[in-house]
């Protein structure tokens, strides 16, 4: 899984303090449900991302606990308001315990 | 709360459940757990409707991925926020979606993704406050193609 590189974007990357600032993410991932049958009748076994966090500076600031019943390349976005500069952290977790991470810097004056 | 409903009770309950899904404005019971769900979430907490701005398109063409916003209308602060938002459909091959979990640090209670939907069916978003109150919201989605494979 260490090969997937997320997409994330902040629609601003220095805020005034108060400032909103909407992030959106995409991870490739099939999210298969685990209710797909495969050619043979056989079914698909699951396989999501079944939660999505996201820190600023080790505190957490949002997060999703995920079913199957989220598209594949699952997409998330959200909005907080700025209120202190630091790093981003985004983890994506994989049914099989696999993590994708990705960091993002803010500066907030 | 009431902890213990008579029979005479509970055929009343259920004749006024019958007329309101006749009537068809409310929803029909659903296919799934997504009931149980929302019971569970609530805590024991009747969820009340408002405050919970659920957006998603009256025609999905495709069920596949559906995009849905929800917002919730709170102060965000320390003394007064969004804790949890739960979103499921009522007719899926199970109800859960997507929960997401908010803090005050957020600032603001918004969130969007993209859902599957495999039928024409409710979706409902239930959020939890600070202070214990439910609340939310349900919208009826017409699906032109299911998406759950199969």
């Amino acid at each position: 899984m260490a090969d997937v590189k997320p997409r994330i974007r902040l629609d601003k990357k220095t805020a005034q303090k108060g400032d909103i600032v909407e992030v959106k993410t995409l991870v490739s991932h099939v999210m298969e449900s685990g209710q797909r049958k495969d050619s043979a009748g056989n079914a698909i076994p699951r396989k999501i991302i079944n939660k999505f966090t996201v820190d600023l500076n080790g505190k957490p600031l949002f997060a999703a606990d995920i079913e199957p019943a989220i598209s594949a390349n699952p997409y998330m976005q959200f909005k907080f308001k700025a209120q202190e500069s630091g790093t981003l952290t985004f983890t994506w977790i994989d049914d099989d315990g696999s993590k994708i991470t990705a960091q993002e810097k803010i500066t907030v004056s | 709360m009431h902890l213990h409903v008579s029979r005479r009770q509970a055929l009343a309950l259920g004749a006024g459940a019958l007329a309101a899904a006749g009537l068809g404005a409310a929803p029909a019971l659903a296919k799934n757990d997504s009931d149980e769900l929302i019971k569970k979430f609530a805590g024991g907490t009747e969820p009340v409707k408002g405050k919970v701005k659920l957006d998603v398109p009256e025609i999905a063409e495709n069920g596949n991925t559906v995009p849905m916003t929800v917002s919730v209308d709170s102060p965000m602060t320390e003394q007064s926020y969004v804790t949890d938002l739960m979103v499921v459909a009522d007719a899926n091959p199970r109800g859960g979606v997507v929960t997401f979990r908010f803090s005050p640090a957020s600032g603001i209670a918004e969130a969007n993704t993209r859902i599957r939907l495999a039928e024409t069916q409710n979706v409902v978003a239930v959020a939890k406050m600070s202070d214990g109150s439910v609340f939310m919201d349900t919208k009826l989605v017409k699906v032109t193609i299911g998406g759950c494979g199969g």
